[in-house]
């Protein structure tokens, strides 16, 4: 049995060397060349600046964007490290909120934020994405419906026509991967830049 | 449910047995030290490796040695993820300046890793520097998989050999495993999740400045490298909190349906090696059938179950499922096809909360673990596991003809029954062990997020995630404790390695055995009535162990959910 010591340790850091150093920075290296956009995370910039990455929700509250879902993110509370305060959209602590289907939290919850949607727009059923947190807090997508359903709202406050906003939903919503994989969704970013460029001319 | 959903699923099956034949003909070569097309580059480095490290790949090892060997193996990944976890501060590629683990957290995620579990009690993104991630968690995936590979190569070759000492040499099989399966897939799949949209950078932290002028940190780092040998390999230990369900690691409908099958496309491929060494690729497939059987039937069940929703949801009139705590991109059935993949597998990556599926959709992951996992299974420890219950069965089938039951030329003994069942016995000791304790002492009872009997599965969740070696959990449950840091640390541990000893005891005493041709009287272990029987044992043992916790926790919300009542 003694002489199973040597490989114990040789071969482990061998085996470490490789998987874990050689491997992730060979990968590293070559994503950088072959991809560099996705391998640097996606990033948007706008004027030099960065502006999000197009895969990572971010927070959208103003009446004049479209909303992404709710965000169950949380950050650490600046007066007492031990506790958290909500943060939603934090892209440094991904998260969920956790509410089971019984969850007395999760259905007050569910009603004020459906009552609060049937006002503004009472003339739609109300999609469950915008009134469900994503699994990350960062999810950039929302259903088709759900970007529709905000269309009276958006439109209203920037003064543009609903059937333009509309057609806008329709023309930044993307399909089921070769009509199977996945589900129909749109980019909140993305739409809320292209709804910028649209009130800008 | 829509038959888009149903297609999906159905495609994903069909790809899966597409690929076991190859994967187990090429797996095999490996594990019979064959020339494969990849010799030319890699036969240097592997023997360069053996020289260093003073292996003699010709000499094979006794089944205690080699068990000895693996977890002397073991020790020193431990210490590997320990040291790097206390130390991380003061080492490099740390540009978010994370600092040191608490030694709780460290001994936690040290044996989570080397128990192939990768229980997240640790934040990811928050917590760990990009070193600790590469050296510390993204090689001992690679180990801790090709282990549990191994392990079920040792048994497989106890099945396959006659009146032999020897099952295999540990360092010639891991280092096979790891050079020749694991690198290869994973160098293509990791360069495929980057063209996805998969950061893998070793740059700092993006600070953004929103469309509304907020701030907005950016977690990045070198993702793919890590979240291809997590899903490959069913550690499922995420580089981020969210694990899958983060955008950077499941950027799109692609990637995620990729990472389904690349978590059981190694498991299922075992079968077909199974069959190949027997000399009888049939038998491989009778156990792929069981294992497809309690799939669908799982699958089935949960996609229906989040289809349909919650009873709060259809009182306020919103349809199209439960989407709480799921991504628009993935939708009901991908996040419902992937928990019950994640959870029959050893994996426990997860790209929706299962904290927030509905009771009976959150069972099914409960249940698929409890079973031991043997659907599919881990990389490995699937097929070992697998074969535990099959020798439960056979013994039974044997019991009920008064005839000594054999599997695949081999006499099943009493030795063998009684390593197999000390093995299952396992389970449920931790399991239920555990949760009794977390349900009454007080400083484990203040983790539990929801209140009412859902507040029970979490506890339930975590122990059997944590013996089965999953890792996948009711994420609302405060995990970073010192109660549970230790305890499921325990759970962990003697989930994976004492399950491993008795089935590598049976493994040598199988070798040693005679090969006996098959007669009128053998059993056949080919056919539909094998099949039913294992999957009939597997029900049975599952349901008489674990159906009265499923009943205090998953199965008494679903009523109460329906009668109205809230928590």
């Amino acid at each position: 049995m003694l002489r199973e010591i040597r490989p114990a340790i040789v071969l482990l850091l061998a085996l470490t060397a490789i998987t874990g150093l050689a491997y992730p920075l060979a990968m590293t290296a070559i994503a950088g060349t072959l991809f560099p956009v996705q391998a640097q995370g996606s990033l948007i910039e706008k004027d030099g600046k960065v502006i999000g990455s197009a895969l990572i929700g971010q927070e959208f509250k103003d009446d004049k964007y479209f909303h992404g879902r709710l965000s169950a993110t949380v950050a650490p509370d600046p007066n007492d490290s031990t506790k958290t305060v909500s943060a939603p959209y934090n892209a440094a602590n991904s998260g969920g909120s956790n509410l089971g289907p019984t969850s007395k939290a999760l259905a007050d919850r569910l009603k004020e934020d459906v009552d609060g949607l049937r006002s503004e727009n009472p003339n739609a059923s109300v999609p469950v994405d915008l009134v469900t947190t994503s699994a990350s807090g960062l999810d950039p997508n929302i259903s088709p419906e759900a970007a529709q359903f905000q269309v009276p709202r958006v439109a209203k406050a920037r003064n543009l026509p609903e059937d333009q906003l509309k057609q806008l939903v329709t023309a930044n919503t993307e399909g089921r991967l070769l009509g199977l994989l996945g589900e129909p969704r749109v980019n909140v970013l993305a739409l809320n830049l292209a709804l910028d460029r649209i009130a800008a001319k | 449910m829509t038959v888009i959903g149903w297609f999906q699923i159905i495609l994903y099956c069909a790809i899966i047995v597409a690929l076991t034949k190859p994967l187990g003909w090429y797996m095999t070569r490996v594990f019979d030290g064959e020339r494969t097309f990849l010799s030319p580059v890699l036969r240097p480095i592997e023997a360069g490796i053996y020289w260093i490290s003073g292996v003699d790949e010709k000499r094979e090892q006794h089944w205690l040695t080699y068990t000895f060997a693996m977890l002397l193996f073991h020790v020193g990944g431990f210490l590997i993820i320990y040291g790097l976890m206390r130390l991380q501060a003061v080492l490099p590629f740390n540009p978010a300046g994370q600092s040191a683990i608490a030694e709780d957290l460290s001994f936690n995620t040290a044996i989570s890793f080397i128990t192939n579990t990768n229980w997240q009690n640790y934040g990811g993104e928050s917590t760990l520097s990009y070193l600790t991630q590469m050296v510390g968690l993204t090689h001992q995936n690679f180990l801790s998989a090709a282990t549990g590979i191994v392990l079920a190569v040792a048994l497989i070759r106890g099945f396959a050999r006659a009146s032999a000492r020897t099952v295999g040499n540990f360092w010639v099989d891991v280092t096979r495993c790891t050079l020749y399966v694991l690198l290869p897939i994973c160098i293509v799949y990791a360069l495929f999740l980057v063209w996805q949209g998969m950061p893998q950078t070793l740059g700092p932290y993006v600070e953004a400045t929103t469309l509304e002028g907020a701030k907005q940190t950016i977690a990045v780092g070198p993702v793919a490298s890590q979240v291809a040998i997590k899903m490959l390999g069913t550690n499922g230990g995420g580089f981020f909190n969210a694990n899958a369900a983060h955008p950077f690691e499941n950027p799109t409908a692609l990637s995620n349906f990729v990472q389904m099958l690349s978590i059981f496309a190694l498991g299922a491929a075992l079968t077909n090696v199974f069959g190949r060494m027997v000399g009888n690729q049939r038998q491989g497939w009778a156990i792929l059938a069981v294992m497809g059987v309690l799939f669908v039937a799982g699958v089935g069940v949960c996609y229906w179950a989040e289809a349909t929703g919650t009873a709060t949801m259809h009182a306020l009139g919103l349809t199209g499922g439960n989407m709480e705590g799921k991504e628009v991109r993935f939708g009901i059935v991908a996040s419902s096809l992937f928990a019950v993949i994640t959870t029959a597998a050893s994996c426990g990556a997860v790209n929706a909360m299962h904290d927030s599926f509905t009771a009976l959709g959150g069972m099914i992951p409960l249940i698929n673990m409890q079973l031991g996992e043997i659907i599919v299974g881990g990389v490995g420890a699937g097929m070992y596991g697998m074969l535990l219950f099959v020798i439960l069965a056979i013994f039974v089938a044997g019991l009920m003809v008064g005839r000594t039951p054999e599997y695949v030329g081999k006499k099943i003994e009493a030795r063998e029954v009684k390593m197999a069942m000390l093995a299952i016995l396992v389970l449920p000791l931790m399991i239920l062990g555990w949760t009794a304790v977390g349900v009454v002492y007080p400083a484990a009872v203040a983790s539990m997020a929801n209140a009412g009997p859902h507040g029970f599965t979490e506890v339930l969740y975590a122990f059997t995630s944590g013996t089965a070696n999953n890792g996948s959990a009711f994420a609302g449950l405060t995990g970073n404790t010192f109660f549970y840091n230790l305890t499921l640390a325990s759970a962990m541990f003697v989930g994976r390695f004492f399950m491993i000893v008795p089935a590598m005891a049976i493994a040598g005493s199988l070798a040693a055995k005679k090969s006996i041709p098959p007669s009128m009287g053998t059993f056949p272990t080919t056919g539909g009535l094998f099949v039913g029987l294992v999957v009939g044992l597997i029900l049975i043992m599952g349901g008489l162990t674990f159906f009265p916790a499923l009943a205090l926790g998953p199965i008494v919300e679903h009523l109460a959910m329906n009668a109205g009542n809230l928590f």
